[in-house]
C-alpha cells in the first residue's frame, strides 16, 4: 500500500500542474469518503494539454473554476476564455495556488491535446493553474449533464452551447454558476476566495 | 425413413434457429436508416440523417428495473449518490427492492439520466440519441413520418390530457411502423443527449438560440403547428438535469447495428 502511495505521489509531483501541490493530502484521497454531490464521483478519465491522463478527483483540495468550450469557436468561447482570464487576474495572488482553472472541450475529436496546448499558448494561459481537458464524447456529455451545460453540434466544427462558468468547492461540490455574459466579476471572485478560505 | 429423419433434423434446426433469433430480437426492432427535419431550431431547418439502429420495443418496466437493482446495489434508492439521482428517485417504490402496489409491467419512472444510462450499459445497450428517438417516434402505424397527419397529433395530444398513464402496462398502445410500442401514450423518455437543446443561457449567436420554441412565435410555423406534441417534449427535456427524476419520465434502450 505504501509503495502504491509513493507511486501516486511521484506521478502527481510529475504532473506539475495545479494539482501537484497536493502531495500531503493525497493519502487522504484514498480514505476520505467523497461527498454525494461531488463531481469526484464521476469515474471518467481526461487528457490534459500536456497529454497527461487524469481523473477529476485528483484535483481534490483545489477550488475548481470550470468552463466548457471548443477551440475552433469564433463567437462565444473567446468571450468565455476572456472571462476566465479576467477572473484569474482579479484573484489575489495568495489564493491562486489553491485554485484550478479548467477548460473542458466539447469537441474532443478536433481538440486534441496538441491543439489544446496551442490554444493555451495562444491565449497566454500557460501557468500551472490552467488545465485544458478532453475526453470521449460520452464522458463529455456526462460532464456537461452534471454542470447543466447544454451543447449541440450544429456543423462539423460548430457547436451551440450554454455559457456557464461553474465553481466547485474543495470537495468537488458545485457551489456557484455564472450564466451568460457579465461585466462584473465581483460575485464570482468573492465566491472563489470564500471557498479557498474554507478548510479542506 | 432416412429421408424422413433428415427432414425432421432440418425442421428441428430451423426451429431452434428461429427460437434463438426470436429470443434475441423479441425486445428490439431495427429502425432503418433515413433522414428527417427535427423540430428544434436549426436555423436552416436542415435534415438530419439517422443511421440504422435498434431500439427496445417497450419502455423498461418496474419488473425489469427491479432485476437490475438486484445486481447493481449502488443504484438502489437508499444508496445512490445525489449527484446521480435526486431525492425523488424511485420515490413511488415501497423500498429499495419492492415497487409495492405499482404495476410491475408498467414503465419504471422517477429514474435519473445516470440511472437510465447505467441500466442500458448493463444490458450492453445505450440510451437512444435525441434525434434517433424523435425519428422513431414520428411514425404512426403505417407511415415512417406521420407528423403532418391529424390523427397522429390528436392521439398524442389526447394522451397529454389523460392522467396517470404511467401506471399502465407497456405494449397496449398501438404498434408503430417500426414495431415499437408506447413511444407516445404512457410516459416521456430520457435520451442520451437530452441536454442538447436550449432554453436560455446560450448566446453563440442570438438567432441560434431555440427561442422560437418557447414563445408564441413557434406556432406560426406550419411544421411546428403540426407537431405541438413534439414541442412539448423538447420544452420538457430542456428543463431537465441529469439527476432529475419525474413520475412521467422513463426510458428505453437502443443499440448500434453490428
Amino acid at each position: 500500500m505504501k509503495k502504491l502511495m509513493m507511486v501516486v505521489l511521484v506521478i502527481l509531483v510529475g504532473l506539475q500542474s495545479c494539482n501537484s501541490k497536493k502531495e500531503e493530502s493525497n493519502t487522504k484521497i484514498e480514505t476520505e469518503v467523497i461527498s454525494e454531490l461531488s463531481v469526484f464521483n464521476l469515474p471518467s478519465e481526461w487528457t490534459t494539454q500536456d497529454n497527461k491522463h487524469i481523473e477529476i478527483k485528483e484535483l481534490k483540495g483545489n477550488v475548481l473554476v470550470m468552463v466548457m468550450i471548443y477551440t475552433s469557436c469564433k463567437t462565444a468561447c473567446p468571450r468565455l476564455v476572456a472571462d476566465m482570464r479576467q477572473i484569474e487576474q482579479l484573484l489575489p495572488e495568495k489564493y491562486k495556488s489553491d485554485v484550478c482553472f479548467l477548460l473542458i472541450s466539447i469537441d474532443p475529436k478536433t481538440d486534441t491535446p496538441e491543439r489544446l496546448k496551442a490554444f493555451a499558448i495562444k491565449n497566454k494561459m500557460m501557468s500551472k493553474q490552467w488545465l485544458f481537458l478532453q475526453s470521449t464524447e460520452e464522458n463529455t456529455r456526462e460532464f456537461a449533464a452534471v454542470l447543466g451545460v447544454n451543447y449541440k453540434k450544429i456543423a462539423p466544427i460548430d457547436f451551440s452551447h450554454s455559457n456557464i462558468i461553474s465553481v466547485f468547492n474543495k470537495k468537488g461540490e458545485l457551489v456557484f454558476q455564472q450564466e451568460g455574459f457579465t461585466t462584473s466579476y465581483d460575485t464570482i471572485v468573492s465566491k472563489i476566495i470564500g471557498e479557498v478560505s474554507k478548510a479542506n | 425413413m432416412y429421408k424422413g429423419d433428415k427432414k425432421a433434423f432440418f425442421l428441428l434446426l430451423f426451429f431452434l434457429l428461429f427460437v434463438s433469433l426470436n429470443a434475441q430480437n423479441t425486445k428490439m426492432v431495427l429502425i432503418k436508416k433515413g433522414s428527417f427535419v427535427p423540430l428544434y431550431g436549426d436555423v436552416n431547418k436542415k435534415s438530419v440523417t439517422i443511421d440504422a439502429f435498434k431500439m427496445d420495443i417497450y419502455p423498461v418496466t418496474n419488473e425489469e428495473y427491479l432485476s437490475f437493482l438486484k445486481e447493481k446495489a449502488s443504484y438502489r434508492r437508499s444508496v445512490i449518490k445525489r449527484i446521480f439521482a435526486d431525492i425523488s428517485y424511485l420515490e413511488y417504490w415501497k423500498n429499495d427492492l419492492d415497487y409495492g402496489e405499482n404495476n410491475g409491467k408498467a414503465p419504471v419512472t422517477n429514474v435519473s439520466w445516470f440511472a437510465a444510462k447505467k441500466y442500458c450499459e448493463y444490458k450492453g445497450k445505450r440510451l437512444p440519441a435525441l434525434d434517433e428517438w424523435e425519428y422513431a417516434a414520428m411514425a404512426d402505424q403505417k407511415h415512417r413520418d406521420a407528423r403532418t397527419k391529424v390523427a397522429y397529433n390528436n392521439d398524442i395530444l389526447g394522451w397529454y390530457e389523460k392522467r396517470n398513464t404511467f401506471n399502465r402496462s407497456v405494449g397496449q398502445t398501438c404498434k408503430n411502423y417500426w414495431g415499437l410500442y408506447d413511444m407516445h401514450g404512457l410516459i416521456w423518455e430520457w435520451t442520451f443527449d437530452f441536454n442538447s437543446i436550449f432554453l436560455s443561457g446560450e448566446s453563440r449567436k442570438d438567432r441560434n438560440t431555440d427561442v422560437s420554441l418557447f414563445c408564441g412565435g413557434a406556432s406560426v410555423n406550419a411544421t411546428d403547428l403540426m407537431n405541438y406534441a413534439a414541442f412539448m417534449r423538447y420544452a420538457f427535456r430542456s428543463s431537465l438535469k441529469a439527476n432529475y427524476s419525474s413520475r412521467n419520465l422513463g426510458f428505453r434502450c437502443a443499440c448500434d447495428v453490428k
